[in-house]
């Protein structure tokens, strides 16, 4: 008790909220793995001019295709560039891009969902309907439609994402907020007349926040891997800029599959690494901000 | 400051439908008549009990009375300090300065207090938006809101999860006091803790009573609890108010069949006593589609032809000199004529 008392005496000279959730996190032995291993990939693709000397565009054509040395630590793909450089600067813009598309859909699907699943009728019906059309909506011909239009670019990658990702995310608040907003608590606030949206975004978003945030670290490891499949088809990031989509896209000739391993088996282990240790991360934060959850 | 016999709420004819919907278009088939033509009079200052069994509309009754349920129908006049306004026709405004006085404690501990924020981050947004600016102030209240319910005032920086059930319901009333209400709904305040703890919670209720001044609608299920706490009581069944007289009346002399069985079923601690246990056939009828005539006739012992076709309304009678209402066409058998009918009543109160 008297240590109880003591640690509360402390706990108001800093911020306890924060305090508490960190210290929970950082118990999580798998969700610190996650984070070191994601923190080395990030800090390598933001920082890769430091690491490698090498430009990931620049053609070199006397040293195609050879093997890991330690000139070049990946080996060199069919038209001489560095692979370990590629891998690096093709870093910035994969994460750019599954960062990017997974925020701009909870962005989006958060503030609909928390708002229309506290409120429901004829608000939340209507988004329902239409969140519903744009998931049912082929991607693939979306994407065409805009390149087209607007003609191959990140940005309009992003937008893609989040215009055929926040569908999902405002399911997933809605159906979270539908059972909060039952509880007793929200009915109190209601009696003090406060906002609805002080009460919906404040007072009720941060109990449906677990959820949400396992789906964001989720979404953001399957918009990696759609932007290697649309990079693929000649319809995500333009080709002559290095991407982990467009570096393994050189796998799908039988010949490098076969005999050179070093141009597609180390960018593939990044990115599962990678995706890996976002879902572990994911996993440690819902049990943080739970404070139902004992550490 | 207050006469007990002035009136603080009057409710009359209140009704609150809840639809049920069906098919893909939605069409409302029927509606779940939860609060059926409710009418009667809160006093200043007094308890008034409200019992019944589960799913007979007690709760939603309250919930009404603080508009916290689309109402249907009916008025739920208010006395503003002598003027008298009904609430369903205030606007957001005034809806909004009108919640200070009417506040309510939940039924369960567990879901009652926000688990992401401290007791101080879950009490001071109402503060806030009522006026109170600095952040030592709304420290200072919350601190002393704490410790009329007797728990410690840096309990304010924990969280919800670090209390007891006990402990939680008496910050959820520290919450119901924390802009000085007038009229607290207690629903089913006690229902979910130990009988010991109940006593220790009900007592500081009284005692929270005795010192604010305040008026109590005091919800429950367990009639031993509501005798204790109330002045008078009311039985509801499917919706309707059955009985209302002051407790001891109502514990003496029931004049409705529902209760009397219900008295009849509590138990009591007394080695030897024989009680007549009077038990009801059936279940409770479907709100959606009550039986006609007087709802309680399908289990009632005692019913007769007339009520399986006429609903009998709520009279007034005077017993031993003391008023007292039931909704029952065998009552005036038992105590000869009633005293004056409950519109009488009504528009008198109307026209004062």
């Amino acid at each position: 008790m008297d240590r109880l008392k003591m640690l509360e005496k402390e706990g108001l000279l800093k911020s306890r909220q924060g305090s508490r959730a960190v210290g929970k996190f950082l118990q999580n032995k798998l969700a610190v793995l996650g984070l070191m291993v994601f923190a080395v990939i990030l800090l390598a693709s933001v920082f890769a001019p430091l690491i490698t000397k090498y430009d990931p565009a620049m053609i070199d054509l006397r040293s195609r295709l050879s093997p890991p040395s330690w000139q070049h630590l990946f080996g060199t793909d069919k038209l001489g560039r560095d692979v370990f450089a590629r891998v690096l600067y093709g870093g910035r813009i994969s994460i750019l891009v599954g960062f990017g598309g997974a925020l701009g859909a909870a962005l989006v699907g958060v503030s609909l969902g928390t708002y229309a699943g506290y409120k429901g009728g004829w608000l939340d019906r209507i988004l329902l309907r239409v969140s519903e059309i744009f998931m049912a909506f082929p991607q693939i011909i979306l994407v065409l439609l805009l390149v087209s239009i607007l003609g191959q670019s990140l940005w309009n990658l992003l937008v893609i994402f989040t215009i055929t990702g926040w569908g999902s995310v405002y399911r997933m608040t809605r159906s979270q907020m539908l059972s909060i907003r039952e509880e007793e608590y929200v009915q109190a606030l209601k009696a003090f007349g406060l906002s609805d949206a002080l009460i919906a975004y404040k007072h009720m978003l941060p109990n449906a926040l677990g959820p949400i945030m396992v789906n964001l670290t989720l979404s953001t490891a399957m918009f990696i891997l759609e932007e290697t499949a649309l990079s693929f088809l000649g319809l995500g990031v333009p080709l002559h800029i290095p991407t982990w989509g467009n570096i393994l896209n050189a796998a799908q000739d039988l010949t490098i599959l076969q005999e050179a391993w070093w141009i597609w088996v180390p960018v593939g282990i990044v990115i599962s690494a990678f995706v890996l240790s976002i879902n572990f991360i994911g996993d440690g934060l819902r049990d943080a901000v739970d404070p139902t959850q004992q550490g | 400051m207050h006469k007990n016999s002035e009136v603080l709420l009057k409710i009359r004819n209140a009704q609150t439908y809840f639809p049920v919907q069906k098919g893909l278009l939605k069409r409302t088939v029927g509606h779940v008549r939860a609060v059926d033509k409710v009418s009667l009079n809160v006093y200043w200052g007094e308890t008034l009990g409200l019992v019944g069994e589960s799913g007979c509309g007690k709760t939603t009754l309250g919930k009404s009375i603080l508009q916290l349920v689309p109402v249907t129908g009916g008025e739920f006049i208010y006395n503003f300090d002598g003027e008298e306004k009904d609430l369903r026709k205030l606007s957001k405004e005034e809806m909004m300065q009108a919640r200070k006085r009417l506040q309510i404690v939940f039924q369960d501990p567990y879901s009652s207090l926000n688990p992401s924020f401290t007791i101080f981050g879950s009490l001071q947004d109402p503060l806030k938006k009522f006026g109170v600016k600095s952040k030592e102030e709304r420290k200072r209240i919350i601190g002393d809101l704490l410790e009329a319910v007797n728990l410690h005032r840096d309990y304010m920086y924990r969280y919800p999860h670090e209390f007891s059930g006990g402990q939680r319901q008496r910050i959820g009333i520290a919450r119901a006091l924390s802009l000085q209400p007038e009229l607290v709904i207690c629903d089913e305040a006690v229902s979910a803790l130990d009988v010991s703890i109940q006593a220790q919670v009900l007592n500081l209720l009284l005692e929270l009573k005795e010192k604010h001044q305040l008026t109590y609608i005091f919800i429950s299920h367990d009639l031993s609890v509501v005798e204790y706490m109330s002045d008078r009581i009311a039985v509801m069944y499917l919706g309707k108010i059955v009985e209302l007289a002051q407790a001891e009346d109502l514990f003496a002399n029931a004049l409705h069949p529902y209760t009397q069985a219900l008295l009849s079923a509590i138990p009591v601690a007394e080695v030897g006593r024989k009680r007549k246990r009077i038990v009801l056939e059936g279940n409770v009828p479907s709100p959606v589609n009550p039986p006609p005539g007087c709802a309680f006739h399908p289990r009632c012992p005692y019913a007769m032809e007339v009520c399986k076709s006429r609903v009998p309304e709520l009279k007034t009678y005077v017993l031993d000199g003391k008023e007292h209402q039931v909704a029952c066409h065998l009552a005036a058998d038992k105590v000869g004529a009633p005293a004056k009918s409950r519109q009488a009543e009504v528009d008198s109160n109307a026209t004062n």
